[in-house]
């Protein structure tokens, strides 16, 4: 995996330059101000700068800063878990899978089933953990299969077909797999059952929600699983060596075919995974469930540089934070009512944003040796 | 046996391979035949459990035959039928006369496919999965069944299945003079049962009841009488037509010149004229679906110069579509939260297409450099803050918030008229002034420098720059035409509502106006056209209802299997843009070349064609 950075012709400064060079001075700017009007609130809450950029600002007090932060660093490990599978995908075959984030949706879906199932027959209250298993068993076999039969039936056929090709025909799965929801499941929202309170209530340990300590141990357990797979297992080895160069591997006698079959296999489950860490964080599910998450999982993937692994995670648990954090320590002292509203709209500038300063990502992009330009 | 038929179309030549012999019955591809058959019996429960069949069973298409809810039904055995017989042209390799194979064939996974039908009757009948599957209904069993037992409902649908599917198969057996006619029996009886609103509409206004009386049964669909008698008239039409049209058209293609000019003059004038007269005759529900085509033909024709002149995927396009509706709504409506100069539409108009521009370059320049599909992510994403910016409460005082923009006045063309949703058959006039302005924009786009520049940054953007291209200015430039004309929609859209509101504008339209684009042929005005007329007309809009507006629950799963289905077997379009397909197709044909070439040299330059250059 070799990072790219060759020497760069510098191209004339155009009118678009200059342009970009103000929005990112613009952009640092009204987070610089924002941040300093934020601070310096907390420290003096009648000071004339915070009370002329926002005079209705009260700040934020201890307890609740650490409840953002925490309730965004358990989204952001769900978004990673999620954006796991975009970058493995996009490090692999080069393009945006859209559909994966209603490979989630189908997760969270398949959880929500089983879980009532599992609540009828009584199950649910008397063995959570075991129905818990079990529910994250069947969701991840259902995503794995989603994903599989995607990749056969869709991307499959036009494997090195021009690159916005399987990218538009994801957005047509993504929207047949999102409205086939609707006319199987119906448009309404649905429920999962009531966990037991040890889920629900806050721990003495830093007041945090039993949920949100489930989903972080869970996500971590199933990183170090996903990493031990693709760095010290033939099969990840395998799935390196087509990022790296699908027709050298293929020489190396690697099915490559199969090869891009597991890649969509593993991305499938761990989408599975973050479906029924959704449900438990949110217990509600709906058709339009993946969309979103699933933008924003790719933006942490390209947060964390595209085709790396641990970049995801901590791209995930940026935007995650970021979207949970930002409109309150940002946008709040500036004087923008409603902030809570704009939290996906944060998400976006985010992407924006990382894409404007730094578009190889946190880490550094992996990619196939064709889209190293 | 293979060997000498092989030998034998090999010393025929590869100009007219003459087919092999039919093969016999028996001598199936097992495997390909099962897999096509429970690909079918899958969709045939796919389409089932989305109640598709209960709830256009009302819709009739022959009268008391066939409703559209069995059509749904019917329609996948019948194409695994058709498909299984499929053989791949390979050159130099045999290609079988169709015969009692394909016929034989077709049943056998049309019966496969119908017992995907006979599977779910039995399972309908034993267990209940109504908890997560809100279609598992006794209606459902019911339909399938035919009113009868579980048992009836196993057999019927095998039976069912093998006879679809082995007719789908007997279409490859049909010469294509026949075939041809039987497809244009086909398409005439269900077109006819498709466009039933708009027909009755127009024979209502032209006082031709009486035609259309005895056309259609009272309650919908058409009489099985009249639908034999359209069968047989378009068939003989077919048999009689046969090569006409195509030789019209060569015919035209023909031209050159002056007179190529006069030809084309004349036709546009032909098709304007009857768009002018169509609507006058017309009643209200046929102006309204004409006004809605309209509007998407407009906005299609907008992402047409970014996605297939310019090569940019867009996906945040019904950013300016709000812009322009939210604009115009704010500069002409008295209720207007902040500002409120109330404008004459058309000077509006002016203002709103500087707004729109400005955006397009705001929203373009950022993300005018990043590769092709961060760059439709990012633009999603633009599509998506717009409206969350429209929707919030932090610019409520300015657009409304959720409330949106209401009694926006109609469109006042120079104090002459006004033109409000009220009366669509205005609206569609204006809407096809501003067509014919679009159509003409980018009809002399695609002609012109800048246009040619589009093209060459879609086919190599590197290259493209090597010539001399400023890329960066030129993809944004599309940016902003692109945005221009999704105004002109906006604007008119919100003159016509006559109120806007933040959730008109969700992602799911861009998504829409991407499948009309591509459904009809990226950088194809003609194409971009037809696809929305299909596309808007038949099934309907976002919000719009079309022609069958029983569908509209199906609609938008019918838009996402078709941008699948299109990618995958035709993504030049319905009707492709010469030059884009050539793009697609290069590699292949490329190869095609290359093959033809080295099968004549084996043949010792047989066949008396010369050898295409690779």
């Amino acid at each position: 995996m070799i990072r790219t950075s060759g020497p760069r012709r510098r191209a004339p400064r155009t009118g678009v330059d200059w342009f970009l060079t103000f929005l990112r001075v613009a952009a640092l700017t009204v987070i610089a101000v924002g941040l300093l009007a934020f601070i310096w609130q907390e420290i003096d809450t009648d000071n004339p700068f915070a009370r002329w950029a926002n005079p209705n600002a009260t700040g934020l007090t201890g307890a609740q800063f650490r409840g953002l932060i925490v309730s965004g660093v358990a989204q952001g490990c769900m978004y990673g878990l999620i954006a796991l599978g975009y970058s493995m995908v996009y490090g692999v075959l080069g393009f945006i899978n859209f559909a994966h984030g209603e490979v989630f949706m189908v997760g969270a879906m398949t959880g929500m089933i089983t879980s009532n199932k599992l609540a009828d027959a009584g199950l649910w209250e008397s063995n959570f953990i075991g129905s818990l298993v079990f529910i994250v068993i069947v969701s991840m076999i259902v995503c794995t299969l989603t994903a599989v039969i995607m990749e056969r039936v869709a991307y499959r056929p036009l494997r090195g077909s021009p690159r916005l090709i399987p990218l538009i025909t994801s957005i047509g799965v993504s929207f047949f797999i999102q409205n086939a929801s609707i006319v199987l499941l119906g448009p309404a929202a649905k429920a999962y059952p009531d966990v037991p309170d040890w889920v629900k209530d806050q721990h003495t340990f830093m007041q945090i929600e039993g949920a949100r300590i489930l989903v972080v141990v869970v996500a971590a357990v199933s990183m170090f699983v996903l990493w031990y797979l693709v760095e010290h297992t033939k099969g990840g080895k395998a799935m390196r060596a087509v990022a790296e160069d699908a027709e050298i591997a293929a020489l190396m006698g690697i099915d490559v075919n199969r090869t891009i079959v597991k890649v969509f296999a593993v991305g499938g489950a761990m989408a599975g995974l973050a479906g029924i860490l959704w449900g438990i964080l949110f217990r509600s599910v709906i058709h339009t469930t993946g969309f979103l998450p699933g933008i924003k999982a790719f933006s942490a993937a390209v947060v964390g540089g595209i085709g790396h692994l641990g970049g995801a995670m901590a791209g995930g648990i940026s935007i995650g934070v970021a979207e949970s954090v930002g409109p309150l320590l940002i946008l709040e002292p500036l004087g923008v009512s409603g902030v809570s509203q704009l939290r996906d709209a944060v998400a976006f500038a985010v992407l924006i944003g990382v894409l404007l300063l730094r578009p190889a990502g946190i880490f550094g992009e992996r990619l196939p040796a064709e889209d190293r330009t | 046996m293979t060997a000498t038929v092989a030998s034998e179309t090999g010393s025929a030549g590869p100009a007219e391979t003459p087919l092999a012999p039919s093969r016999p019955v028996l001598a199936q591809d097992w495997r390909r035949l099962v897999r096509m058959g429970a690909v079918g019996a899958v969709a045939q429960i796919f389409i089932a459990l989305s109640n598709m069949p209960v709830r256009l069973d009302e819709r009739l298409v022959v009268k008391p035959i066939l409703s559209l809810g069995y059509l749904t039904l019917l329609i996948v055995p019948f194409a695994a039928g058709h498909r299984v017989g499929h053989q791949i042209k390979r050159e130099g390799m045999a290609v079988y006369a169709a015969g009692a194979h394909e016929v034989a064939g077709g049943a056998a996974c049309g019966a496969v496919a119908g017992g995907g039908v006979s599977l779910l009757a039995v399972l309908l009948a034993n267990f209940d999965l109504r908890e997560p599957l809100v279609n598992w209904s006794p209606m459902l069993a019911e339909l399938l069944a035919f009113g009868n037992a579980t048992w009836f409902a196993v057999v019927i649908w095998l039976l069912i299945g093998a006879a679809v599917g082995g007719s789908g198969g007997a279409l490859r057996v049909l010469g294509p003079s026949t075939r041809r006619a039987v497809v244009t029996m086909a398409l005439a009886v269900g077109g006819t049962a498709v466009l039933e609103p708009l027909v009755v509409d127009l024979a209502e206004g032209m006082r031709l009841e009486a035609l259309t009386d005895r056309l259609y049964a009272p309650r919908g669909g058409i009489n099985w009488t009249s639908a034999l008698g359209l069968a047989a008239a378009s068939g003989i039409l077919a048999v009689l037509g046969r090569g006409r049209v195509r030789q019209a058209r060569e015919h035209v293609a023909a031209l050159e010149g002056a007179k190529r000019t006069r030809t084309n003059l004349g036709l546009i004038a032909l098709t304007g004229a009857a768009l002018v007269i169509l609507p006058l005759f017309a009643g209200k529900l046929t102006n309204e679906l004409l006004a809605n085509v309209g509007l998407f033909v407009l906005l299609a024709l907008g992402l047409n110069v970014v996605v297939g002149l310019a090569g940019i995927l867009d996906l945040g396009y019904v950013a300016f579509f709000a812009v322009g509706s939210y604009s115009a709504a704010v500069l002409t409506a008295a209720t207007s939260p902040r500002i409120n100069p109330e404008m004459p539409w058309l000077v509006a108009l002016i203002v709103v297409v500087i707004i729109t521009g400005l955006v397009g370059l705001f929203i373009g320049a950022p993300v005018i450099r990043m590769r092709g599909d961060y760059l439709a992510i990012v633009t999603l994403g633009f599509g998506e803050i717009i409206r969350l910016i429209f929707l919030s409460d932090w610019l409520s005082g300015w657009f409304g918030g959720s409330q949106g923009i209401t009694k926006i006045p109609g469109a006042g063309i120079f104090g002459l008229t006004s033109v409000a949703g009220t009366d669509p058959r205005r609206v569609f006039y204006l809407v096809l002034a501003f067509c014919a302005i679009a159509i003409y924009v980018s009809w002399r786009l695609e002609r012109s420098r800048l246009g040619r520049a589009w093209m060459a940054v879609r086919e190599d953007e590197t290259v493209a720059e090597a010539m001399g291209i400023n890329t960066v200015n030129v993809k944004l430039l599309a940016f902003v035409v692109g945005a221009v004309l999704g105004s002109f929609s906006g604007a008119i859209f919100s003159a016509k509502v006559g109120s806007v509101f933040p959730n008109s504008f969700l992602i799911l339209v861009s998504i829409v106006i991407l499948v009309v684009v591509i459904f009809g042929g990226m950088g194809s005005i003609v194409g971009v056209i037809a696809g929305s007329a299909v596309l808007i007309g038949v099934l309907g809009g976002p919000k719009q209802p079309g022609l069958l507006a029983e569908f509209s629950e199906f609609k938008l799963l019918i838009y996402g299997a078709l941008l699948i289905w299109m990618m995958l077997a035709r993504p030049e379009g319905l009707i492709p843009s010469v030059r884009r397909s050539r793009e697609l197709h290069q590699q292949e044909m490329a190869q095609d070349a290359w093959l033809k070439g080295q099968v004549e040299d084996d043949d010792g330059n047989g066949g008396g064609r010369a050898a295409p250059a690779t």
